[in-house]
């Protein structure tokens, strides 16, 4: 028989018991609502793990540092035997500056470099002071989401003096935060003064000498005032983590900050180590990737420079094992309920071959074959199977947009922002029809097998 | 998609124009082709269509072995009407079964056409049933939730027919049997002879060679059962073909058979040919 006319006629036969037919549909329905269910919240889980640490931006960078500032001078660690082993081949370390960030921006798959400027401040306002951590952010943040849910809004140009507070921070200048948005806020820093060489031609006094002594060629630190402007406020730490953003109460755009030369942490180690250089460095730099899976070549490549590097690929790897071990255990608890629902399809088969004896004794007594009859029964399976599957993925999915509208809700009022929970993408919905057809047609295989075996002259004696 | 089983017959009559019938169905049968007219007594050619050897069907019930059919041998010709008489529990149901290929023989052979059908596999025995017979059952057998243009339609669905022939075919096989109006009411809505024609119509719509008919008027009343045979008699006449009908009426098969078998015990009582039949018209009273 042609697949149309057996589609025709298992449709058919399904429409003449229509209450049963229904009832065990809607059962393989319900089993794959479930396993949709189930298997939406896994992934939509998965999603916006992987959206929250992605927006933190700590799976796609590697963090820099010179081999300077690690253990001793050379970065290797002052261990005296491991010193010797690697003393035919070790090299003075390479300084983390403006040079390398460069170089690093030039590698392969490479998106930005920058630097991670961080400083301590006075914050002034309405004749109040008070003491916290200025950050600055690459102008690219603005894209990751970490400013998702501001009050106000991000920075006007990467060199605006505008500032955005965190929220708790922020509390601290105003209870009422929103309020602060437009204020002008002062901020008095240390800033790092690189002074002019003294002229060796200049006839000096003692006095010359001592001044030559305390600041020629070297650097200074002096106190500074900076008018900011606040333009919004953040209730969440953008990308806190290791080597990232984090830390920050203040956020200010990097190219501001690095135009304010704020003394860094190891600037007076670095000018000791240089041997009196005034030469700028950093403390440490982010280099973003493409993709996550440019981390390991990259981090690599940085090391053949001659630099350390820092990265949170393992962890998102164990993230992923730990959610596709969570998926799997979620499809297996959804299985069972379409496990029960294809033993309804056997049941309803078999009761249907009881019913319809006489008729396949008929079909035979016209011709059919033993295949003919098998595959109008396996029709029948697979078109339960089928529209229960389509009916499952719809139910599934409104139970998905349940428990995200009800999860919503219950964030809301705890004054959390709303998350998607459950996120039903096409390949899953694919996979759960093919799924329910597939075992609809394994629970079939029994009856449809019965029914072709059936003898037509006993058939036809069926009352 | 036709199969061939039944397009290789090894000696086939050859007619010379196609009767009235035949063009209605669109039956292309050569031996639908013979010269024949409604009024015409069949003639039929020596050599046989179904030939019995030696046939027997037994069945083990518990310890005991039942001889539903105990070696019958028997020879039909293309274009007989055959009536096989008997008692109840006589076997002749069964021996029927087995000529429909509905069935096998514990021994024996059954040759259609010079095949045997105790040895083919299950699907030839399968297109056999599809291409080269009709079947009409004492319970009309149509199914109840089809529309009686979807029942005559089946044959053709299972013979994998193109749908734009199909509907033709069943409107030909309706009308034949006069029940072109009736072709959208279900079984349920249908009388006892107006189902029976209907499943006549289904017998006849895939053009077999041979029309196997089970106590066709068993479940009718002396009028219908008068009216189904007489149209059996004129598909006999008009289109050659070969009726083998089981009844325990036997003043019908005088009537209509134009041989009588009678089986008892599951064996061969008496094979006579009824030459009475012969002079008995296709007087079209079926029509009514």
């Amino acid at each position: 028989m042609k697949t149309r006319d057996l589609t025709e006629l298992a449709f058919r036969n399904l429409r003449e018991a229509i209450l049963r037919n229904s009832l065990t549909t809607l059962g393989v329905a319900v089993g794959v609502a479930s396993l949709v269910a189930m298997l939406s919240l896994g992934v939509g889980l998965q999603a916006l793990a992987s959206q929250k640490l992605n927006s933190s931006g700590l799976f796609d960078a590697v963090f820099v540092t010179s081999k300077r500032g690690m253990r001793g001078m050379n970065g290797d660690g002052d261990h005296p035997r491991r010193n010797q082993d690697k003393s035919a081949k070790s090299e003075p370390a390479k300084p983390l500056d403006e040079t390398a960030r460069q170089e690093f921006e030039k590698l392969p798959n490479v998106t930005e470099a920058y630097a991670q400027i961080r400083f301590l401040t006075e914050v002034r306002l309405n004749g109040n002071s008070f003491s916290t951590n200025v950050l600055g952010m690459p102008d690219s943040s603005r894209k990751t989401g970490s400013f998702d849910n501001i009050t106000g809004r991000f920075f006007s140009s990467p060199t605006a003096d505008e500032a955005i507070l965190q929220s708790e921070f922020a509390k601290e200048l105003n209870p009422q935060t929103a309020s602060l948005v437009g204020q002008e806020i002062t901020l008095r820093y240390a800033q790092r003064h690189e002074n002019p060489p003294p002229d060796p031609n200049k006839p000096k006094d003692i006095d010359d000498e001592l001044d030559d002594m305390m600041s020629g060629g070297g650097i200074s630190i002096v106190s500074h005032d900076k008018k900011l402007r606040i333009v919004g406020i953040i209730d969440t730490d953008p990308s806190a983590g290791v080597g990232g953003f984090g830390g920050g109460r203040i956020f200010i755009p990097l190219r501001t900050a690095q135009e304010m030369r704020p003394a860094q942490g190891g600037d007076v180690g670095e000018f000791v180590r240089a041997g009196g250089s005034a030469k700028p460095t950093y403390m440490a730099l982010t280099v973003r990737v493409k993709s996550p899976k440019n981390v390991l070549q990259l981090e690599e490549a940085i090391k053949k420079m001659g630099f350390n590097t820092f990265s949170l690929l393992d962890a998102t790897r164990s993230l992923r094992l730990v959610f596709t071990v969570f998926d799997l255990f979620l499809g297996l608890f959804g299985s069972l309920a379409l496990t029960v629902a294809s033993l309804g399809i056997i049941n309803t088969l078999v009761m249907a071959i009881l019913e319809r004896r006489r008729e396949i004794g008929v079909l035979k007594a016209l011709g059919a074959t033993d295949r003919d009859v098998r595959s109008l029964f396996f029709a029948e399976a697979g078109a339960m199977g089928l529209v229960g599957g389509f009916c499952g993925v719809a139910i599934g999915w409104l139970i998905g947009q349940a428990l995200t509208w009800g999860t919503t809700l219950y964030l809301k009022r705890q004054d959390l922002p709303g998350v998607k929970i459950s996120y039903v993408p096409w390949w899953l919905a694919a996979g759960a029809i093919a799924f329910a057809v597939i075992v609809s047609l394994v629970a079939g295989l029994y009856p449809a097998a019965r029914a072709a075996k059936l003898n037509p002259v006993e058939a036809l004696r069926y009352e | 998609m036709r199969n061939t089983w039944a397009d290789n017959p090894k000696s086939e009559p050859q007619g010379e124009t196609p009767c009235p019938l035949s063009e209605i169905l669109g039956l292309p049968h050569p031996y639908y082709h013979r010269s024949l007219s409604p009024t015409t007594p069949v003639t039929t050619t020596d050599l046989p269509l179904i030939q019995a050897q030696n046939v027997s069907r037994h069945y083990q019930l518990g310890a005991s072995t039942i001889l539903a059919v105990n070696d019958i041998s028997l020879a039909i010709r293309p274009g007989e009407f055959v009536a096989l008489l008997g008692s109840s529990g006589s076997g002749k149901s069964t021996f029927l079964n087995l000529l429909a290929g509905l069935d096998r023989p514990t021994s024996g052979a059954i040759h259609v056409r010079g095949r045997n059908l105790a040895a083919i596999d299950p699907v030839e025995l399968a297109r056999y049933r599809r291409d080269t017979v009709g079947m009409v059952f004492q319970s009309f057998n149509l199914l109840p939730r089809m529309t009686l243009a979807e029942n005559v339609e089946l044959p053709l669905r299972l013979a994998e027919v193109d749908r734009t022939e199909r509907a033709s075919r069943v409107q030909s096989a309706l009308e034949h049997v006069r029940l072109a109006a009736r072709s959208r009411h279900r079984p349920p809505e249908l009388s006892g002879g107006e189902q029976q024609r209907g499943a006549i119509a289904r017998a006849l719509v895939n053009r077999p060679t041979i029309l196997f008919a089970d106590e066709p008027t068993g479940n009718l009343d002396s009028v219908n059962g008068e009216q189904i045979l007489l149209l059996l008699q004129e598909i006999q006449t008009s289109l050659g073909m070969t009726i083998i009908m089981v009844t325990h009426e036997r003043p019908l098969a005088e009537r209509f058979a134009s041989r009588i078998v009678t089986l008892g015990d599951g064996k061969l009582k008496s094979d006579t040919p009824n030459a009475a039949a012969a002079l008995q018209p296709a007087t079209g009273e079926a029509h009514r």
